[in-house]
């Protein structure tokens, strides 16, 4: 039989790195590609930038803080901000289905314009196609954008032994409420989405000289995804305490009805930060200053107790290892 | 969502410290436990439990998982389904990731034949009504925690008087589950927790026959870690109180004597006992399954679907130690293909497929403890 696309290479788990590396990266094969970071970082002329992409298709559309719109401009926005750059210009394409609502589509881009004006960016340019009906699940976007990099380094290749480990917000709201709102479960709950841009909390962050060693936003696969791509790209080990993890009590509770780990769900505006010794309390200090980071916490340090490995440690002494997300999102049976 | 804990209370780091050390203080025999169901195999390895547990006390890994038991041919019948024109298949959970003999409802997915992966049952309703032109069929699966919202289902259809929608009943049972791990007689297993969602609806009256049949302590037990801890105290307690042995209930807090009974009755109305069903891994059971009741047989896709459903058994590559490690003769570790050959991403068996089988628990969370750490 042949081989077929399934959901779950595009989970962001072990099932989309497979795709990425062992398709993508083989046939687009370059230097810079292959760094793998949220980001490129370029040379232009003597200009250090930064260049990334990403398209949008979650459904529903609307959701508990968001929207949409809302996602394609923070997600990208975040990309660049990770690598420690100043995001500037946009592009944006819309994929539009045939028979969607005007009104719907101008509250979006309403949405866009506002969540572009927190960071400071534009869209400088833009292409709109409309399929047919079925074409698309009603609205697609994609957004690249360009960044100027303010602080050189940022990488996660970088992690060594004793760097500590700081989240920059509770964990897992995005996918639960994204959960929650889909057809086939309909949970009522009040939890909203974390989406939000992060270049205010980052550029104080390059503005106080605190010494980052590397940022990521925890999108799709969650913090147990951007912990373990960091132990591998950096091949050392990260050791993080569970009861330091922030977790809302809702989305707990979504996670212990339908069986799933809130480190495994999608953010989009909660980072990870890797920080060098001693800047810890400055972080900290800086991000409970911003609203979309107030509750930031530190939550385990770097090690080479073993390679490309992520340890979970319970408060009452177990410890196991956190496997990088897996396969589709499938609720428990009972 | 009201504010009330159902979690942290549960979860008291002081409480499972207290916990361990009293069984650690109070044990005074090698005592293997079988956790019966999924569910717990789980909560013992994402709490990783046995890392604060005294040598004496080992889990023995049971058959309460439904996708793990479900026999290949079985996965193959929701093949054969689904791959009918103008047919949705419905069915719960991670049952669309298990391979049977050629292929799996997600890869069917992914070529365009129309399966869905409900939460709830009763969402079948709504897809026959959306989809009047098509037939549905609801690919039921579960221990007696999820029977009732299958006859719920039943119930609704008739009286709505739904044309299209077909049931193929998988529905296994407890009870004679373990009385067929334990009449084997070659089982290793001293003492039982009692599944946690299952008594609910059946009540702990159904363990009372284990007990006085093999001897065995039964303690129903909650899902959390402090009712696991709690529950293996309770066992441990039982065994040096002397010889009596008895049905203790942990999980007092959602689980009676008697159980839903409304749930019970509406169970029998619509379903019966079959004669034998055959678990993968362990082979045929009596009794240990239900199926429509003949006055429901136009409901019934093994019964409308007849022609299409093939009837030959199969069994798991010979490598693979599923059927052992349902029976608790042997451990995950055991196995010549656990996490070489046979990972979650590509299960060669059963019990590594579902995020409830032992196998899948321990690739998921055992590892450090196996490296010897």
């Amino acid at each position: 039989m042949s081989k077929k696309i399934l959901l779950s290479h595009g989970g962001g788990g072990e099932e989309t790195q497979s795709l990425i590396k062992d398709l993508f990266f083989k046939h687009f094969d370059n230097e810079i590609l292959l760094k793998m970071e949220d980001a490129a970082a370029l040379t232009m002329n003597t200009n250090r930038i930064v260049f990334t992409t990403d398209s949008f298709t979650v459904s529903p559309l609307f959701f508990n803080g968001g929207n949409i719109g809302k996602l394609a401009i923070a997600g990208t926005v975040n990309d660049l901000v990770m690598m420690g750059a100043k995001p500037k210009y946009l592009t944006c394409s819309f994929m539009i289905e045939e028979g969607f609502d005007y009104k719907d589509l101008e509250t979006i881009v309403i949405t866009m314009r506002d969540e572009m004006a927190k960071s400071g960016v534009m869209i400088v340019a833009g292409d709109t196609k409309v399929v047919p009906k079925g074409g698309v699940d009603g609205l697609f976007i994609n957004t690249s954008g360009i960044g100027e990099i303010m602080v050189e380094g940022i990488s996660a290749h970088n992690l060594k032994p004793n760097h500590s480990i700081i989240v920059s917000n509770e964990v897992g709201n995005h996918g639960a409420c994204i959960l929650a709102r889909r057809e086939d479960i309909e949970l009522d709950t009040e939890l909203k989405t974390d989406c939000a841009s992060l270049w205010k909390p980052v550029e104080a962050l390059i503005e106080a000289g605190v010494k980052v060693v590397a940022y990521r936003d925890a999108t799709r696969g969650g913090l147990s995804a951007v912990l373990n791509e960091w132990a591998e790209t950096s091949k050392i080990c990260i050791e993080v305490d569970e009861d330091k993890i922030p977790v809302a009590p809702e989305v707990k509770g979504i996670c212990e009805m339908l069986g799933f780990e809130p480190y495994e769900f999608a953010n989009e505006g909660t980072m990870v930060l890797c920080v060098e010794k001693g800047e810890e309390q400055k972080t900290l200090d800086i991000l409970h200053k911003f609203e979309e980071t107030k509750k930031a916490s530190y939550i385990g340090k770097v090690n080479d107790k073993y390679e490309n490995r992520v340890v979970l440690n319970t408060p009452w002494g177990s410890s196991r290892f956190l496997e990088p997300p897996k396969g589709e999102l499938l609720p428990r049976i009972c | 969502m009201p504010k009330v804990d159902l979690i942290e209370g549960f979860r008291n780091p002081e409480h499972i410290k207290a916990l361990a050390k009293l069984i650690k203080k109070e044990v005074t025999r090698k005592i293997n436990i079988m956790e019966v169901c999924g569910g717990h195999t789980h909560t013992i390895m994402k709490f990783g439990l046995p890392q604060i547990l005294p040598k004496e006390i080992e889990f023995v890994h049971g058959p309460g998982c439904p996708v793990c038991i479900m026999p290949k041919e079985r996965i193959d019948h929701a093949i054969e389904l689904a791959s009918m024109p103008n047919t949705i298949l419905a069915t719960l959970g991670d049952m669309i990731r298990v391979p049977g003999s050629k292929t799996s409802l997600q890869k069917l997915r992914a070529e365009g034949k129309d399966i869905r992966s409900l939460y709830t049952p009763l969402d079948v309703i709504k897809i026959a009504k959306e989809n009047p032109e098509k037939i549905v069929v609801f690919f039921a699966i579960g221990f007696e925690t999820t029977t009732p919202m299958t006859a719920v289902l039943l119930d609704q259809i008739i009286k709505e008087d739904i044309q299209n929608i077909y049931l193929h009943i998988n529905h296994v049972t407890v009870p004679e589950a373990v009385d067929a791990i334990m009449g084997g007689g070659d089982a290793k297993i001293d003492a039982f927790l009692g599944p946690s969602h299952v008594s609910v609806i059946t009540g702990y009256k159904i363990y009372e026959q284990i007990v006085e049949k093999y001897n065995t302590p039964v303690v129903v037990a909650g899902f959390e870690p402090t009712d696991v801890m709690e529950s293996i105290l309770r066992i441990v307690r039982q065994f040096n109180a002397g010889q009596e042995r008895f049905v203790d209930n942990e999980y007092a807090r959602a689980v009676s004597r008697e159980g839903n009974v409304k749930a019970q009755e509406l169970i029998n109305k619509y379903m019966e006992q079959r004669e034998h069903f055959r678990w993968r891994g362990i082979g045929d059971i009596p009794k240990s399954a239900l199926k429509l009741r003949d006055e429901y047989a136009k409901y019934d896709a093994e019964i409308k679907f007849k022609d299409v459903l093939p009837t030959k058994e199969l069994d798991d590559h010979k490598l693979c130690i599923c059927g052992q490690i349902l029976k608790g003769l042997a451990k995950p570790y055991d196995c010549k293909v656990f996490g070489k050959a046979c990972t979650p991403t590509s299960p060669m068996g059963s019990c590594m497929v579902s995020s409830e089988g032992a196998c899948s628990a321990y690739f998921k969370y055992g590892k450090l403890v196996a490296k010897g750490v």
